[in-house]
């Protein structure tokens, strides 16, 4: 079987808890760097939860998005790069080579979702900090540039243990940390080319939508919400 | 001819010694200056090393921007570099024998804001250290540079150009390096002898030179507008709001003849006042450079005109949010950019009087170099600034490491004009000379006009 993996985001379920960013910067090894950095504009998270807001006050609502790379199936940050640091792989998904990257930030400029984010300096984890990292992947140095990668060292994980128990992938046996944790299960990941995976199942809900779905990037990430309002 | 308003016409030592005092040995002045520029390069090379090794973080640049100065710069130095083909290539195929006393100048000026405005990208990306990458060498791994991205099209266009700019350089000083061997002594008779390649001035050399000069000419063109389209299409070529345009390639490059020639116009008044090159470089030269800057002002405003009226009219929310951070937070620069490049040169341009005036040219030029660079900086960084994304936007400021980059760049392209200036001859004598032999006196009531006859009669042209 062919794989596409794919991630579907409920906002109607997502109350902007935030736990798939801790998730995240656990499983990925992300560095936290601080207040006055963040202020810069210097945030590392490979997720944001964008908060905006619905209607006027008294009435306005929160409205949570969160944002993962798209693993664009016409990835607009892979033709820009000048040495193919970051790829499609056999997945379908936009793979990012740390070694390669020269960080010209192209790639960054070229993602209409600015998801990337860039290694401004080195980091550090302070003793006894640095026993929380991941062995799975690497710490990344100054000068390159990173993002999600919808955990790739568990899609690897999975597909070694089914390699070696001589089977296919089952559904629902990789999880994204951030699909992992999320308290109110908004977020669901799966393999698109599985007729029978929950996702396709989720996919054919009406409220499906993408980001900015006109740019025709084909984004993997997919939102379900509710629409309010005349002629829905 | 002592003491004559005007160069001397049947004399190649007279000429050369009076159009090479660039070349007298230096003096203390001299020293002192180019003392100074090296201490700003030093400075500027010595914050790269420390943005190297921090990180660069220690610039102003965040997410969503980027890329920032360093960018622009880019941009703004190969712009510059565009002024030195026009007047060498464009005016020479067009056959404006004005242009002989300012095209070495230009083409210098050519090279070296090429080479100045080569290295930013190299600054500027993350791991300077492994820039070899972008280079197609053969490897272990087989990996290849990515020729769909417009930075390896940037990288091939700005080599060639380069190298064809040096070249067009020295192949048109080579007449002006065996002058100088004839007439220097020392170990720059040495140095100029090995330069001149033999080059004795036989009609036979001169004729190649001549067939070889118009092939340089025209094949030096497109190579020069493909440069600034292509470093256009690095823009142009993203899905970036305010970038993602058609007009970027012929504006860009519109816009890059624009700064250079404000640039030449600059240059070339700071050698006549130096080097005391007032018979050579008249009011002829700076009025015709002055139309040209007129021309290109107006241009320049046609074509900001057409891309502001369309984004304006069609209110695309992810453009329109750019173009109305120019009226917020991004204010001043836009100000200063339609002040600088189109309100005030325009209508000062159309005057004869201001024409005609070097030091009001100057001001001129020098306001149209600080509205070109505002608005290369209001391109790279405003559209960045205000992405699909409301929730990341964020502004930008130059850190005091960029500045110090910025401030060592220009030293250094002002110390190898200098260093130029003082090694190799910096006006093209034989050029000059070729168009005095068609020059004769007139006498017009009291004064001796020089006036050039074209001779219509005998069918023939002049070298031109």
């Amino acid at each position: 079987m062919n794989i596409k993996w794919a991630m579907a985001i409920d906002l109607d379920r997502c109350t902007g808890c935030g736990a798939c960013v801790v998730a995240c910067v656990a499983e990925n090894n992300i560095p936290v760097v601080g207040e006055a950095e963040v202020e810069k504009g210097r945030l590392m998270q490979w997720l944001r939860v964008a908060r905006y807001w619905e209607g006027e006050y008294p009435e306005a609502q929160a409205v949570y998005l969160p944002v993962p790379c798209m693993q664009c199936e016409r990835a607009p940050c892979e033709t820009v790069c000048p040495v193919y640091a970051t790829y499609h792989n056999e997945d379908g998904l936009n793979a990012m080579v740390y070694n390669r990257c020269v960080g010209t930030r192209y790639c960054a400029n070229n993602c209409p979702y600015s998801v990337r984010v860039f290694n401004w300096f080195d980091h550090e984890w302070e003793k006894p900090l640095d026993e929380q990292l991941s062995p799975d992947l690497t710490t990344r140095s100054r000068g390159v540039m990173e993002k999600c990668t919808f955990c790739i060292q568990r899609i690897r994980r999975a597909k070694e243990t089914a390699a070696q128990e001589g089977r296919e992938i089952r559904d629902g046996e990789v999880l994204p940390a951030c699909v992992q944790t999320c308290p109110p299960a908004a977020l669901l990941f799966g393999n698109l080319d599985d007729p029978h995976s929950e996702i396709n199942r989720k996919l054919k809900d009406p409220r499906r939508f993408r980001l900015m779905e006109h740019l025709g990037t084909e984004p993997r990430v997919a939102y379900l919400k509710r629409q309010k309002g005349a002629g829905r | 001819m002592n003491g004559s308003d005007h160069l001397t016409r049947t004399d190649t030592g007279a000429l050369y010694r009076e159009l090479s005092r660039s070349n007298l040995p230096p003096t203390g002045r001299w020293y002192a200056v180019a003392g100074l520029l090296l201490l700003v390069t030093l400075w500027g090379v010595g914050c790269f090393v420390y943005m190297m090794k921090t990180g660069m973080g220690v610039t102003g640049l965040n997410r969503p921007v980027m890329w920032g100065s360093l960018i622009a710069s880019f941009v703004f130095w190969i712009g510059l570099s565009h002024s030195g083909t026009l007047i060498s290539a464009i005016l020479r195929i067009t056959n404006a024998t004005w242009r002989a006393p300012i095209l070495r100048g230009a083409e210098a000026m050519t090279a070296f804001a090429l080479m100045v405005g080569g290295l930013f990208p190299l600054i500027h990306i993350g791991r300077n250290w492994r820039f070899y990458y972008m280079i197609p060498y053969p490897n272990s791994r087989q990996l290849w540079p990515n020729l769909r991205s417009p930075l390896m099209w940037d990288a091939v266009a700005i080599n060639t150009y380069l190298l064809g700019s040096l070249t067009f350089l020295y192949f048109g000083m080579i007449p002006d390096l065996a002058i100088a061997r004839d007439h220097a002594t020392g170990w720059r008779k040495k140095f100029y002898t090995v330069l001149a390649l033999g080059f004795r001035g036989s009609h036979n050399e001169w004729r190649r030179y001549h067939v070889a000069s118009t092939i340089f000419a025209i094949l030096i063109i497109p190579v020069a507008v493909s440069v600034h389209s292509i470093v256009g299409w690095d823009f142009a070529m993203a899905k970036v709001p305010g970038w993602h345009s058609t007009i970027f390639a012929p504006y860009f490059v519109t816009g890059a003849i624009f700064s250079g020639l404000a640039g030449v116009v600059l240059v070339m008044a700071a050698l006549r006042k130096v080097y005391r090159l007032e018979n050579a470089l008249t009011t002829v030269q700076f009025e015709n450079l002055g139309k040209l800057l007129c021309t290109m002002s107006l241009l320049w405003g046609y074509f900001y005109f057409a891309e502001f009226l369309t984004v304006w009219y069609n209110r695309n929310p992810e453009e329109w949010e750019v173009y109305r951070s120019y009226g917020g937070h991004f204010l001043p620069l836009w100000l200063s950019m339609v002040v600088c490049n189109f309100v005030v040169p325009f209508p000062l341009l159309c005057m004869r009087r201001v024409r005609r005036s070097i030091p009001a040219l100057c001001f001129v030029s020098f306001l149209v170099i600080v509205g070109m660079y505002a608005e290369r900086f209001l391109i790279v960084v405003t559209s960045l600034a205000r992405r699909n994304d409301p929730f990341i936007w964020h502004n930008y400021f130059p850190s005091w490491v960029e500045f110090s980059i910025l401030a060592g760049a220009l030293a250094m392209f002002l110390l190898l004009y200098t260093i130029f200036a003082k090694l190799f001859p910096i006006m093209a004598v034989s050029d000059i000379q070729e168009r005095l032999f068609q020059a004769t006196d007139r006498k017009i009531g009291e004064a001796n006009v020089e006036s050039i006859a074209m001779p219509h009669d005998t069918g023939k042209g002049g070298h031109g």
